[in-house]
């Protein structure tokens, strides 16, 4: 099914109907995780995939158009790296552990110790809020700070042009008088 | 998109329950699924949606830009300004439990404070972003 769906985002022509199908991916990747007892993720994927990109990536379409422009050639070395890249990263997750395997190195480091020792010491039940915010605080913290950076990437981006655009349109207007 | 009535209606009876819920998602982070980001995500989404339907400049009077950009500000400085209480209080950057006298308490209160922040940047980021994007057209999208 979702395959069937990335296959389609690539063929189809039409943005509309690509961010559409997109936010459906995002949907069923949702449900996925919701299966896999990510709940936290499933909310996040919910949120941020099927909500807030499609409504970004329509504002993009409203700006740019909505029908991609045919390639002026096809190039043989850039589908010949990305197969490559898609193999190597196939090859390289034949090296994992087995799903759920509880022998894993992830769950022998240091999980053991947050699950027993996590609830008693922040007092918090679930635990995917305690990792994150008390012991992985600095991760949470880089997070934050990578959000906050973005923020002004974008704002440093786009609101300069627009400013140097109405500056000109008034030079435009200046010169016209 | 203004001349929608049911659109209109609908919009104006949800925007409050998803603010509720991202409250929920925020203050009950600590016992269910969820936290700052889902909940700074569900906020923004809560005025993106009213941008949306009654057109950007209303939800720019609602909530201006100097208030979203010093939102984005604010949480980060309120995520370091938990780590640095941190510190003077004694402990290590970051260190919650030196916040209260009972160090399960301190946990709390810090969890509370750091995901208050990520709510904070988030929301504010989210709205800035499309703030700039959905303001570059001439109309709101959609």
């Amino acid at each position: 099914m979702m395959a069937l769906l990335v296959l389609s985002v690539v063929v189809q022509r039409n943005l509309f109907v690509v961010v559409v199908l997109s936010g459906i991916y995002s949907f069923l990747m949702a449900t996925v995780l919701v299966a896999l007892d990510a709940v936290d993720v499933a909310m996040t994927e919910a949120a941020v995939g099927a909500g807030i990109s499609t409504v970004l990536l329509l504002s993009a379409i409203h700006l740019a158009g909505a029908e991609e422009s045919r390639p002026l050639r096809y190039r043989l070395p850039a589908l010949l790296v990305s197969v490559g890249v898609a193999a190597a990263l196939v090859y390289g997750s034949l090296g994992l552990p087995r799903f759920s395997d509880p022998a894993a190195p992830i769950h022998t480091h240091v999980v053991p110790r947050y699950i027993q020792d996590g609830p008693r010491e922040t007092g918090v039940p679930n635990m995917v809020t305690f990792v994150l915010a008390s012991y992985r605080g600095y991760d949470t913290f880089g997070e934050t700070t990578v959000v906050f950076t973005a923020g002004i990437g974008v704002i440093a981006l786009l609101r300069g042009r627009r400013k140097k655009k109405q500056s000109e349109a008034n030079a435009e207007i200046r010169h016209d008088a | 998109m203004r001349d929608f009535f049911v659109l209109r209606v609908v919009a104006k009876m949800l925007i409050p329950f998803m603010l509720i819920f991202a409250l929920y998602v925020q203050f009950h982070g600590d016992f269910g699924p969820g936290g700052g980001f889902q909940a700074g995500v569900i906020v923004a989404a809560a005025v993106i949606f009213y941008a949306l339907i009654f057109g950007l400049p209303a939800a720019r009077l609602l909530v201006p830009d100097a208030l979203v950009e010093s939102m984005m500000a604010l949480g980060v400085l309120i995520y370091g300004g938990t780590g640095i209480a941190g510190m003077l209080l004694g402990g290590n950057f970051l260190d919650y439990f030196v916040l209260s006298a009972n160090p399960v308490t301190g946990q709390h209160v810090g969890i509370f404070l750091v995901e208050a922040g990520v709510l904070v940047t988030v929301s504010g980021v989210m709205l800035k972003i499309f703030y700039v994007f959905a303001g570059r057209a001439k109309l709101p999208p959609g």
